[in-house]
């Protein structure tokens, strides 16, 4: 970095010192052994009832624990806007521990600021890390929701008169299909003949696409309507206004549709962060690649709501109960997909941790909708 | 406004209409009256943080801070500055022509697409001769969409805002299709996007600078823009046509060329920050280049009254305001829309100031001397 003159240099001190000890009038200097500062990063709104919202309550959490501070920024983009961010926090705030949130920060924003800043330790959602491919200061880490929206699916195939399922899409990458055929999965344990139609918005917030994607569900007569786009409150509350069941996704949305609310695929990260945040406190390291589902806390399900029949709720449990012991396929042979090619033979399965599943490109058998 | 008059006494020649002092007087004001505005507006938006209950002296060190107060905060600022640049070049060009174009977002995407698409055909091709066929293809492309908007108000008579704010829509729209679709890397999973441009392709930073070159290129660019402007001929036809096209007809200038011409410079202009936004920060083109350049690209275009080298100022004004955002929702607790805010009532701001211009004494010293 090239310096200034000093003139402006010293008389910038004085303003820096001022504003900074106006702003953080606590602990933050001055102490023997200094908190532990963690920069949270989000790529939309804070409350978004979504992918945001979910990542800043485990922001919350880690903000309540003992020796550390907190700093956050909401609505970055992925673009340098992230890497002035993330290099904001770490020279004004002094963070040594970021999470930076949204799957297109890592490359080439982290990728290109962690070798510059190697005491700085950036943890990024979605997981992309490679050994000896990435740097050794940058983590990733996720969880598999599939197998939620293979639980949301269990409840909608019980609670559907129609036997028509809806699902409102982002994007058609392998996150978003796996959550689709997982949901339908669900369901066709339920009753093999139920199907699923899926619209893609093509961005991953855009309230008016989603909510014209929810009527049309709707007006196709979808009566059990769940999604994968970063803020699912217009799409729960316009679904319920059609007098559809909904499925939540990524956080608790029942508060926006108390009666028609049936469960939801929840991210548990004040659970991870807590316990990410833990591991430096106590002076370990992070795993750089870690992983995990319902049994590892990553994920949850929302209460089951007031309409989920006992049928439902009796199938809910006891699959949810098999994927707490680890291992769950749901996805086993004989699979085809919606275009007729075959997925997996008789016999075949991939289990949650399957790295097959992460590079899906295929809706299967019973999906109504196209990738393309 | 509060302006001391100039002194009647002493020697009455510096006083002249033709002398140096008039000569400054003149063209202060197109200085002092976008500065007073901007002054205005941040007292404006001061009464507003107190009335959210938040102290206007903390906000604007913080601003200070985080935009200009350390080489760090330059670097983050000028960083932000670059695209920034050719966007407002986008709007001020065709703006001489009395034309308003706000679609700059959409060349901007398309020129990175263009660059992307380019780079994949030049996998071998070494840097020197690759980045400027990578610049022309995003230039291109910029220019033929906006050179569009610009043909469908001469030749059409379609409202050029409407045509160019709606074709940026289209824009991206093509983007995430040929990004997602034909020109997707089958490696990018979860975040389509084109092939990863070969490493001679990718342009560096400054040296000694975490800025990339976008910076010096938005500079000059914003230079040659007032040269033909204000320099050229074909820059006064511009004008002639901006204040009375009529007029201009009638004196015979081609005032269809100067139309598609300006809009399709415009765009090029803008196409290059997309070109930039791929060949030195994201490496691949993909949704991330619709990063909302295009809009404040508008803002900067109308405070800078349009004029392109104080585009250069303005433009490292808001990116600065930009650049301190982040550290004013950390250290205020502010929501991020609070520099949107700042920036609105400093728009207003300048626009009510345009109806100040020829009302000061103080700037035509042909009125000097009646008192």
């Amino acid at each position: 970095m090239t310096s200034l003159p000093f003139s402006r240099r010293s008389f910038l001190k004085g303003s820096a010192a001022l504003a900074g000890a106006s702003a953080f009038a606590g602990p933050a200097f001055a102490d023997s052994h200094s908190p532990l500062t963690v920069g949270f990063i989000y790529v939309g709104p804070k409350d978004d009832f979504g992918y945001n919202q979910a990542h800043a309550e485990g922001a919350a959490a880690v903000k309540a624990m003992e020796g550390v501070i907190v700093v956050e920024e909401e609505n970055v983009a992925e673009t340098v806007d992230v890497q002035n961010s993330m290099e904001s926090m770490i020279n004004f705030d002094g963070a040594s521990l970021i999470f930076p949130t949204s799957f297109g920060y890592f490359d080439p924003h982290i990728l290109e600021l962690a070798p510059r800043y190697p005491d700085v330790r950036f943890q990024h959602a979605a997981g992309l890390w490679q050994e000896g491919v990435h740097p050794a200061n940058v983590g990733s880490y996720f969880g598999y929701i599939g197998l939620g929206q293979y639980l949301n699916g269990i409840v909608a195939g019980h609670m559907s008169a129609t036997k028509k399922l809806g699902f409102v899409a982002a994007k058609p990458i392998p996150q978003v299909l796996q959550n689709i055929n997982s949901y339908l999965l669900g369901a066709r344990s339920v009753d093999p003949s139920i199907t699923c139609q899926v619209i893609f918005t093509g961005e991953w917030s855009l309230a008016v696409k989603e909510a014209e994607a929810t009527n049309a569900l709707a007006d196709a007569g979808c009566d059990v309507i769940t999604c994968h786009v970063d803020g699912p409150k217009v799409v729960m509350e316009t679904a319920a206004g059609r007098d559809c069941f909904v499925c939540g996704y990524h956080a608790d949305q029942s508060p926006l549709a108390p009666e028609k609310y049936l469960t939801g695929a929840e991210w548990n990260w004040p659970g991870v962060y807590t316990r990410m945040v833990q591991t430096v406190l106590d002076g370990g390291t992070i795993d750089n690649f870690d992983r995990g589902g319902l049994a590892e806390g990553y994920i949850k399900m929302s209460p089951l709501g007031p309409a989920v029949t006992d049928a439902a709720r009796n199938q809910f449990e006891a699959v949810k109960a098999e994927m707490m012991a680890g291992g769950f396929a749901a996805y086993q042979g004989p699979l085809m997909d919606n275009a007729g090619n075959q997925i997996l033979g008789e016999g075949e399965a991939f289990v949650e941790t399957d790295i097959a599943l992460e590079s899906m490109d295929y809706l299967v058998d019973g999906v109504i909708g196209s990738t393309s | 406004m509060a302006m001391t008059t100039p002194p009647i006494t002493g020697a009455r020649d510096i006083l002249s209409p033709d002398g140096w002092l008039a000569a400054l007087a003149r063209r202060s004001e197109a200085v002092v009256i976008p500065f007073c505005a901007l002054l205005a507006g941040l007292a404006a938006f001061s009464l507003f943080l107190l009335m959210q209950g938040k102290s206007p002296a903390d906000f604007y060190s913080i601003v200070y801070m985080g935009g200009f107060g350390s080489s760090f905060s330059w670097q983050n600022t000028l960083s932000r500055t670059a695209p920034l640049l050719l966007a407002a070049l986008c709007v001020a060009l065709p703006a001489r022509l009395g034309l308003v174009v706000i679609g700059g977002e959409g060349a901007i995407v398309l020129g990175g697409v263009a660059c992307g698409a380019v780079a994949g055909l030049l996998i071998g091709v070494p840097g020197v001769l690759g980045i400027p066929l990578m610049a022309a293809a995003g230039a291109l492309a910029g220019a033929v969409w906006i050179g569009a908007v610009g043909a469908l108000r001469h030749y059409r008579g379609v409202n050029e805002t409407i045509a160019s704010l709606l074709l940026a829509y289209i824009a991206i729209a093509l983007m995430n299709h040929l990004v997602e679709g034909p020109l997707r890397d089958p490696a990018s999973l979860n975040k389509p996007s084109t092939a990863p441009l070969a490493e001679q392709l990718r342009v560096g930073d400054l040296p000694g600078w975490n800025v990339h070159w976008g910076l010096i290129a938005g500079i000059v660019a914003c230079i040659a823009a007032w040269v033909l402007i204000e320099r050229t001929t074909w820059g006064f036809a511009a004008r002639i046509a901006g204040g009375n096209v009529r007029a201009a007809q009638v004196q015979g200038l081609p005032v269809g060329r100067l139309i598609i011409g300006f809009t399709a410079l415009g765009g090029a202009f803008a196409g290059l920050a997309g070109v930039f936004e791929v060949a030195a920060v994201h490496g691949s083109a993909n949704a991330s280049l619709a990063g909302g350049y295009g809009y404040t690209g508008i803002l900067i275009a109308f405070l800078a009254r349009h004029n392109p080298l104080a585009i250069i100022p303005v433009a490292i004004l808001l990116a600065g305001f930009e650049a301190s955002s982040g550290l004013i929702q950390r250290r205020m607790d502010l929501p991020d829309a609070t520099v949107l805010v700042l920036q609105g009532f400093v728009f207003v701001a300048i626009l009510c100031s345009e109806t100040l211009y020829g009302r000061f004494r103080l700037f035509a010293p042909e009125r000097w001397r009646t008192a």
